[in-house]
């Protein structure tokens, strides 16, 4: 793959696809609250690298990581740990 | 068969279903609209995306996320791909993959970057170079369900060779009234362009944009920094930041 800019090539929008197959309500207008920084984002408004080798997102307040999602044939690993509410939409779109 | 039940449902969304390439046709020398037919697509709305999927013959997969070009039509689902030097997936897209290849499809995906037709306030939309393909289904379904809300569409790119739909929207504006296009050539402008080539500007929002009193939704869609720019150039000049939705793209 070619060299890659900087700052993240996506946004949380690119997570709605990875995210259905883990949560049952459409994720990218859900809202997250930075445990670093207490800021409230959409997680489409997440900073997001990958799609290879995972996908982390970042905070766009303070760029801290928000989350990480990384699969392989035989397990999804998430971590959340930099997400400290999440406030789903109550049905999907 | 799973996700046959449920039309629309996330479950249905999550599906991966199989693609076959229909039909294709250059929009740029880099720019390909390929139309596929996906078996049990799920209705959708303008600014969703899907994701592709490919496989190689030793099982090697690719994904990536894809905006819809045009509102709903059966089983017709269009993306149009900006072919990225470099890339892994896009090359292949535009280059290679013929009518008839089989590729997979989900969606469709997205709750966020989204227009609803019974939306009526006043619409802005920026695109900066392919950026323009999820605001051109946008354009596409306020066409065809008869909407009288008011766009205006600010679309940077390079030369007017590279304006992706140019000849469709030309149309519009001269046909239609209710959308409002301005091209921002960053490189070369043709001779009777109304504005020099230079990037977009505060200025450009101002003139060619909604006032905040308008009370606007403006969507963003382009590059990383072409997105943040804006973002933060409207917000500068007074509008409220929770009625502005981006989309970064990638799509190598």
């Amino acid at each position: 793959m070619g060299s890659r800019p900087d700052g993240p090539e996506l946004d949380g929008n690119a997570l709605a696809g990875p995210l259905s197959e883990l949560f049952t309500t459409e994720m990218t207008t859900a809202v997250g609250r930075c445990r670093g920084c207490g800021n409230h984002s959409a997680v489409a408004e997440w900073m997001v690298y990958g799609p290879e080798p995972g996908l982390v997102a970042r905070c766009p307040g303070c760029q801290g990581i928000l989350m990480r999602l990384v699969r392989s044939a035989s397990v999804t690993w998430l971590d959340l740990s930099g997400v400290s509410t999440l406030r789903l939409p109550a049905s999907a779109t | 068969m799973a996700g046959t039940a449920v039309s629309g449902g996330l479950a249905a969304r999550r599906t991966w279903r199989p693609a076959v390439l229909v039909d294709r046709r250059a929009e740029t020398r880099s720019a390909h609209t390929l139309v596929f037919d996906v078996d049990g697509w799920p209705s959708h709305f303008p600014g969703q995306h899907l994701d592709l999927r490919l496989t190689a013959e030793d099982g090697y997969q690719a994904a990536r996320s894809y905006s819809l070009a045009a509102p709903p039509d059966g089983q017709r689902v269009e993306i149009t791909v900006q072919r990225t030097e470099g890339g892994e997936v896009s090359p292949f897209l535009t280059d290679d993959f013929a009518i008839g290849d089989a590729a997979e499809v989900r969606g469709p995906l997205g709750g966020w970057f989204v227009w609803r037709p019974e939306q009526k306030e006043p619409i802005l939309l920026v695109a900066g170079g392919s950026g323009v393909v999820p605001l051109m289904s946008m354009i596409r379904a306020r066409k065809r369900g008869n909407s009288d809300v008011e766009f205006r569409l600010l679309y940077s790119v390079r030369s007017p060779e590279d304006r992706l739909f140019a000849e469709e929207l030309e149309d519009l504006v001269q046909n239609e009234a209710g959308v409002a296009v301005t091209w921002i050539y960053t490189r070369t402008a043709p001779p009777d362009s109304r504005r020099s080539a230079s990037r977009l500007s505060v200025e450009d929002l101002r003139m060619y944009g909604w006032s905040p009193e308008d009370e606007p939704t403006t969507y963003v869609c382009g590059p990383t920094s072409f997105v943040e720019s804006v973002a933060t150039a409207l917000i500068s000049i007074g509008h409220d930041p929770s009625r502005i939705k981006t989309e970064r793209f990638g799509g190598s």
